[in-house]
């Protein structure tokens, strides 16, 4: 029997066997080549951190502009960092959950109960601080898993679950704290989380490891991608992001350092310990998200759920864990803002805790239409709304202006997000 | 063209059916089906809308497994209950929708759900480097680069991909749900080629198509399907586009086809 294929046009003729692989790669890697690249790919609708770096620039000099003697100095930024710790903590597990294309409404709520949880703990029954963390992980993490049920098992929509749920865990933590009371944090360690400082030259120490790490890391990829004769960016790429990389931690490392006391008599200065908490888990939850097969797998569920089904891919399994995760992190969030207040009481992780989360990821670059955002988002995200709620405290703005005006952000977050997605569906990126 | 593989003299069928019979609930959708495909050869299985095609790929794929009759893959007759089944045999689907997933790359959609791994960590490295050779070795020139996000690729680039994800685990037996359905005349060219190459690298191919054109062009054997019964199972030398449409709206063409008292029990 004959042939009927007759050579083509596409296909190209007297080719031999190929050497080494894949010939038809013909991606520009020169530095120009990835610059074009990424600015075809940000008119497509891809911003990554863009606008989250856009927004941190304008606003730093918006309100350096208004309050100079007040907001840029190290006491105001050592405060708007920590101010940043607990939203980008609980943005931290909504990224995950907004991957996957679902929301979690109540996520603020479980912060506060775990925190109540822990406090209750340790100020009525005197239990040591680490078990009482560990309670409240698991409490989060058990959360987490019921609501992961409710909407993978059971099929619920995870809007309306979480919608009861958020009434619901109000109400647990009424139960815990008791109605008007407040339970104190009083534990020196958990207050000390957010409120005490590592000594300057742990600070350098701790600055200079993850610098170095973060430089070996990318070089290290970039060493083997270009061995075997994979797609790979430019060196001076590489190079760029790590010099950037480091100035920024460095830079943040001095302002840290720098005596922030308002009695000249006393002394006070050094990293918070929560920064680098916040940073451990930012390359944590990178590393799970973008090198295990869970994360792979979050990716692709968020992506096209159809798919990743018939991939074999356990998608019901997924959905849950992330739940879980997510409320584990929101249970870490709630520890962190119990410490920065010293105390819980029955309103803790209400009012604008989630919509500030959900702000701060979709700020980030996190969509909301799932499959796109990463966890460096949530940090990013994070800073831009303990900018926006540090500076208009520091302008002494009415409180219905500053609610007005957050509820504006998201809005504005979202809209991006939106019209990102419709440029990307149109262009084909 | 490196055809490795490729002994054109195996006349063991890869995938043979025999007598399969397939019912949901009262009706009975598949009649006594008799299918054969050979490595290194193109079948094309054609029908018309509600003949059984889609049942018959998803039987084999153990989507949804047969009632009776015989299912021997290369001359053994094996149990087929369920997808995994058949995967574990070497027989990959490639169904219209595609499945793959637009946020991910290349090399991350064909290695959906089977990644590799070192310790804890994914293997990049190994898994875009037999991403790269499996592509190679269909002569895949069209795509840019592996690790190009497929929401930013071409139908046909997108065609590519889902086939070349089949061919990456050692499939012996590659099914194609209508591959040109939707695709422009220079991309149904490139999938068309893909689909020689696939049987040219020693594959059993089965092609499900609408397109006279494109069944012609590429198949060696035609089966065609009429109400659940297999009219033709033959090399596609024996028959010619008009005989192949009577056979698709008929069941019968001159010599070959469904008996007419067997018609005639169809009620047509």
């Amino acid at each position: 029997m004959s042939r009927t294929v007759q050579p083509s046009a596409t296909d190209i003729p007297e080719n031999p066997a190929p050497q080494s692989g894949f010939e038809g790669d013909v991606v520009d890697d020169s530095v120009g080549g990835y610059l074009r690249g990424y600015v075809n790919r940000v008119r497509g609708g891809d911003l990554g951190a863009l606008p989250a770096v856009a927004g941190i620039v304008v606003l730093a000099i918006l309100f350096t502009g208004l309050r100079p003697d007040t907001f840029p100095t190290p006491l105001n930024i050592t405060n708007l960092l920590v101010q940043a710790v607990p939203i980008s903590l609980l943005a931290m597990g909504l990224v995950f959950v907004l991957l996957l294309g679902e929301i979690d409404l109540s996520a603020g709520v479980v912060s506060g109960v775990c925190a109540a949880v822990m406090a209750v703990m340790m100020a009525r029954s005197g239990i040591d601080w680490w078990w009482a963390v560990l309670v409240a992980a698991a409490v989060g993490a058990v959360i987490g898993l019921f609501t992961g049920v409710l909407v993978s098992v059971v099929r619920i929509p995870s809007f309306v679950v979480t919608l009861a749920l958020f009434l619901g865990w109000q109400g647990v933590t009424l139960r815990i704290v008791g109605q008007g009371g407040t339970v104190p944090v009083r534990d020196p360690v958990i207050v000390g989380f957010t409120n005490d400082s590592l000594p300057a030259l742990w600070g350098w120490i701790l600055a200079a490891v993850v610098i170095v790490l973060f430089a070996a890391l990318q070089l290290n990829r970039w060493r083997v991608q270009r061995s075997r004769n994979l797609a790979s960016q430019p060196i001076a790429v590489v190079v760029a992001r790590i010099v950037v990389i480091a100035l920024v931690t460095l830079a943040v490392t001095w302002v840290l350092n720098l005596n922030r006391a308002l009695n000249p008599n006393i002394q006070l200065l050094g990293v918070p310990y929560a920064v680098p908490v916040v940073v451990a888990l930012l390359l944590l939850l990178t590393f799970v998200l973008t090198r295990t097969r869970f994360g792979r797998h979050v990716y692709a569920v968020g992506g096209n759920a159809e798919a990743a089904r018939r991939a074999g891919i356990n998608v019901t399994r997924i959905r849950i864990l992330v739940f879980a995760l997510s409320s584990t992190l929101a249970a870490i969030s709630g520890i962190a803002a119990a410490s920065r207040l010293a105390s819980v009481d029955p309103g803790s992780g209400g009012g604008n805790t989630l919509l500030y989360a959900v702000a701060a990821a979709v700020i980030g670059g996190t969509s909301l239409f799932g499959g796109r955002g990463r966890v460096r988002d949530a940090l990013l995200g994070g800073l831009v709304i303990a900018i926006i709620a540090n500076g208009l405290g520091l302008l002494g703005v009415e409180a219905y202006l500053n609610f007005i005006i957050t509820g504006g952000v998201l809005l504005l977050a979202a809209s991006v997000d939106a019209l990102a997605r419709r440029r990307a569906a149109a262009t084909g990126h | 063209m490196s055809a490795p593989t490729f002994r054109p003299d195996d006349d063991t069928p890869t995938l043979e059916l025999r007598g399969v019979n397939k019912s949901f609930g009262a009706v009975q959708v598949l009649h006594d089906v008799h299918l054969t495909a050979y490595r290194g050869k193109v079948t094309a299985l054609v029908g018309d809308n509600g003949a059984g095609k889609s049942t018959l790929i998803k039987a084999i794929a153990g989507i949804h497994p047969v009632d009776s009759g015989e299912f021997l893959f290369e001359g053994q007759p094996v149990h087929v209950t369920g997808p995994r089944d058949a995967a574990a045999l070497g027989i990959e689907v490639v169904y219209q929708d595609l499945a793959l997933a637009d946020n991910l790359d290349v090399v991350q959609n064909m290695f959906l759900g089977r990644e590799r791994r070192t310790g804890l960590l994914l293997d990049e490295v190994s898994m875009e480097q037999a991403a790269r050779d499996t592509l190679a070795r269909l002569s895949v020139r069209t795509l840019k680069s592996v690790r190009q996000q497929v929401s930013s690729l071409s139908g046909g680039q997108r065609q590519t991909v889902a086939i070349a994800k089949a061919v990456l685990w050692e499939s012996k037996l590659v099914i194609l749900d209508e591959p040109t359905a939707a695709l422009g005349v220079a991309q149904t060219r490139q999938v068309l080629d893909l689909v020689r190459r696939l049987a040219d690298t020693g594959h059993a191919v089965v092609f499900i198509s609408h397109n006279m054109v494109d069944v012609f062009e590429v198949a060696d054997r035609v089966a065609a399907l009429y109400l659940g019964r297999v009219a033709a199972d033959v090399p596609i030398s024996e028959v010619d586009r008009t005989r192949v449409i009577e056979l698709i709206t008929a069941g019968r063409s001159g010599d070959l086809g469904i008996a007419p008292a067997a018609i005639a029990e169809v009620g047509v």
